[in-house]
């Protein structure tokens, strides 16, 4: 059931959810959270999809902002909320509210949600594209206890990457980070399978993918040794390479979807490791809402601090100092 | 629930960091009688989800074992056809590719000693192909008469042998005997092979994620167990229910019957969750201490014959279709005692529980598939409300639903609207599938994960199997000494015994 509702309020749109909700005969369910997705026109239709999969796993309250731009002065002065409720079957499991702001309002986009949140159950902004630099302090952000945001999307993805980890508050969460789960897993249960010190690493992925940063970044908060970070074509990451005690251990990726991992002295083994949509990955970001202290670590490390020799320090990584990791030394990757 | 294993020093991993998902090490399994129903509809397919989650090792290897005469080949296209049909995960090529490079099959019979020494030689081949490491875990999905023999060959070409940090686990599914005696001759058995804390007994209902969730409910939150005593609980029942009749599986079933094929497992270890006390911590050890506990705490009513009923199906009309009577049906004798239904009276003797009957019943052929526990609250000792409003009010009651919907149901009262005082039972419903994926996974894919990582908080140890046939056997030995079981139609609740012996006590059953 859809119901349009043109120049409205949030108390009008309360009610139609309560209409809606009436009309196809389920007073009460049960969602487990409010997820806010703040976006352009232009994202709106992918982003809404991605979540309305992620809904069969976490029935949610869908609250969709979309700020239209005003070209003319009258729309800037004028102000306009318009919003369309959909409940039942065109809402996946839970609800959603795709609310288009035009005007004065749309900087106000706060009031307008809050009204809307389902009591009690957490919050979730998630920013697809043109996330604010420091989430937490966005009017929006600030409502929420989990803030995604997708470092991949900006323009200058690694650059972006020392900036959040500059504005990282607890809740923060990228989506380049949930991206590289299915590898640190199968990282870790490489180690869990030799008894051996790691020297060195490498990292190998496309160029402007944060991802690879971000697992590299990862690597050497951990492992305390020198991460390199090489390019290739990609797709995504394509490798990573160990250098231990016992000999090299890597896992290659070529095509995106299977892996093969080699462990010195092991047999070469396949591992299913494909690259998963966006959908996916939302949902795995909503299993968890408490605050993610391995990404904040990863993240802290600093982009600048891999691929010694380093180059000269940006001003706001100076500015920096985070948490006491040694410097990896120079040449050891080599 | 548990925490992630920490194997060695790995400095990748880190119990802060939750994202990473609980993997097995390196290792295998071996299925044998890999060629039945429970293999093709759950083992298999349960593998295949646990390797699409990511939750497998790299190098994960199964091996089948069975009496076919197959190439690893036909093998690996009975699992692919298995894994189509019955997984609950989307079918993707790359995972099938990564389970495929470790699997093997071995044919030959339980008393072949070849066949043994062949497996033997597949394990040594896939430690190198597949560097499993000789972790292995036995899946023994054969005919309880044939426990002893693959146990023994087990052991004969050192296959039970864990060498240098390896482990090899059994893993046996029910009936664990068929009374006290059986069931200590088994352990025994399985225990001179492997050793106690290697043995895992599948009991797959403890793998649903809504037996787990009893413990949340009643542990993680504070409004519920102040009220779970004798000050303000009336009776339990839980009731176990399904709509099937026997099947092909007249073999099996005949002179087992319900009790023995239901009550002393699923059954008691569900009266064991819903009355134990607190555990110390999660772990393993903890739990079962306070499963055995309650356990040994339940005691029998004095007269059996008064608070116990038997029963079996009879020929008739069971949700639109026109079945037979259990009698009737192929390769049941027509002079059979087997009871197709069953319902007992427990209580349990502890200052928690003092004088609260527990009711259990099982049966085939009944309304519906249902499995549920059902606490139910005593009256309101004063009402202000005079009669007539309250009339349509019944007792309080915490409802959880194991199986199928599950979720917890809560019923109490509630005004009807309108200008007069009238009161009705109401229920507020927490459904799994809403609040929760669509996708909790089979109790199988987290029993073999478990198996995997050596964690054996969700099997039932000896002592609670022991403890089971002790509280079961006597109910047993009454009931071959005395009469026969009563019929009741197919399609029904019961036997009208059932519902006499509980309104004896001024009781009803709940319509599940």
């Amino acid at each position: 059931m859809k119901i349009d509702l043109t120049d409205t309020t949030s108390s009008k749109i309360n009610k139609a959810l309560v209409r809606g909700r009436r009309a196809i005969g389920t007073p009460a369910v049960g969602m487990v959270l409010t997820l806010v997705i703040v976006t352009d026109e232009e994202n709106a239709y992918d982003a809404l999809k991605a979540a309305g999969d992620a809904s069969r796993e976490h029935p949610s309250r869908l609250l969709v902002v979309i700020r239209r731009v005003s070209r003319t002065l009258r729309d800037r002065t004028s102000s306009r909320l318009d919003a369309e409720v959909r409940v039942g079957a065109d809402a996946g499991t839970g609800e959603t509210v795709v609310l288009r702001l035009y005007g004065e309002v749309a900087d106000h986009a706060q009031s307008v949600v809050l009204p809307l949140l389902l009591p009690d159950a957490p919050v979730v902004v998630w920013w697809p594209v043109n996330a604010p630099l420091d989430p937490a302090q966005d009017p929006l952000g600030a409502l929420a206890q989990r803030r995604v945001t997708d470092t991949y999307t900006s323009e200058q993805p690694v650059r972006e990457l020392s900036a959040r980890a500059q504005a990282y508050t607890p809740g923060d969460t990228d989506l380049s980070w949930t991206r590289i789960t299915p590898w640190r897993s199968m990282l870790a249960a490489a180690l869990d399978q030799v008894t051996c010190e790691v020297r060195a690493v490498e990292v190998e992925g496309e160029e402007s993918n944060p991802s690879c940063e971000l697992l590299a970044m990862w690597l050497a908060d951990r492992l305390d040794v020198p991460v390199k970070r090489s390019q290739s074509a990609g797709p995504g990451l394509t490798a990573v390479r160990m250098e231990t005690s016992c000999g090299p251990i890597a896992l290659d990726r070529a095509d995106g979807r299977l892996a093969t991992l080699s462990i010195h002295g092991q047999p070469e083994r396949a591992v299913a490791l494909k690259r998963r949509d966006t959908a996916e990955l939302i949902a795995e970001e909503l299993r968890r809402l408490d605050p993610d202290d391995t990404y904040a670590s990863a993240l802290r490390f600093g982009v600048e601090k891999l691929n010694a020799p380093p180059a000269p320090p940006t001003p706001a990584a100076a500015a920096k100092k985070p948490l006491a990791v040694p410097v990896p030394k120079e040449d050891a990757a080599k | 629930m548990a925490p992630l294993p920490v194997t060695g020093a790995n400095p990748l991993r880190d119990p802060a960091d939750r994202r990473l998902p609980r993997i097995a090490g390196p290792s295998g399994l071996v299925i044998f009688g890999v060629t039945g129903d429970l293999s093709r509809k759950k083992l298999m397919p349960a593998v295949y989800d646990l390797a699409n989650r990511g939750l497998l090792p790299p190098g994960f290897s199964l091996v089948g074992f069975a009496r076919r005469d197959w190439e690893h080949e036909d093998f690996a296209q009975v699992v692919h056809d298995a894994v189509k049909e019955h997984a609950r995960t989307p079918f993707r090529e790359e995972v099938w590719q990564q389970l495929l490079q470790g699997m093997r099959f071995v044919q030959g019979t339980f008393d072949d000693d070849e066949a043994f020494e062949r497996l033997r030689g597949t394990i040594e081949e896939l430690d190198k192909a597949q560097g499993t490491g000789g972790n292995f875990a036995f899946y023994l999905s054969v005919p309880p008469r044939s426990f002893p023999v693959v146990i023994q060959q087990l052991k004969k070409h050192g296959l039970a042998d864990q060498t240098s940090g390896s482990w090899r686990r059994a893993v046996i599914e029910k009936p664990f005997g068929h009374d006290l005696r059986s069931a200590e001759q088994l352990n025994k058995v399985v225990h001179e092979v492997f050793a106690p804390d290697q043995v895992f007994r599948i009991d797959h209902y403890l793998g649903k994620e809504t037996v787990q969730n009893i413990l949340a409910l009643r542990f993680a939150n504070t409004m519920f167990e102040p009220i779970w005593n004798r000050s303000f609980v009336d009776h339990v029942q839980i009731t176990m229910a399904e709509d099937i009749g026997i099947g092909g599986r007249a073999g099996y079933y005949d002179g087992i019957g319900a009790a023995r094929d239901v009550i002393q497992n699923h059954l008691l270890q569900l009266l064991a969750l819903t009355a134990m006390e607190e555990p110390a911590s999660f772990d393993a050890d903890a739990l079962a201490a306070e499963k055995t506990k309650v356990l040994g705490a339940v005691k029998l009513p004095k007269d059996l014959g008064r608070s116990t009923v038997r029963g079996q199906y009879a020929a008739g009309w069971q949700g639109g279709e026109k079945v037979i009577g259990y009698l009737e049906e192929e390769g049941i004798d027509k002079q059979s005692k087997t009871d197709t239904y069953a319902a007992i009276k427990l209580g349990i003797d502890n200052r928690r529980w003092a004088g609260v009957p527990f009711y259990l019943r099982t049966g085939k052929r009944l309304g519906r598939r249902v499995t549920e526990i059902a606490v139910v609250f005593q009256r309101a000792p004063h009402s202000p409300f005079d009669t007539s409003a309250t009339e349509e009010l019944g007792q309080n009651a915490i409802v959880i639903r194991v199986q199928p919907d599950e979720g917890v149901t809560v019923r109490f009262g509630s005004k009807v609207p309108g200008t007069s005082m009238e009161i009705r039972d109401v229920s507020m419903d927490f459904a799994y599938g809403e609040s929760f994926t669509e996708s909790s996974p089979e109790a199988y894919e987290r029993l073999i994960l478990d198996v995997l990582l050596g964690d054996s908080n969700l099997f039932p140890r000896t002592e609670e199997v022991e403890l089971s046939w002790e509280i079961l056997d006597p109910i047993e030995q009454y009931w071959d000494k005395h009469g026969r079981p009563a019929q009741y139609p197919s399609g029904t609740w019961g036997p009208t015994e059932a519902d006499e012996m509980l309104a004896r006590d001024g009781r009803s059953w709940r319509r599940p």
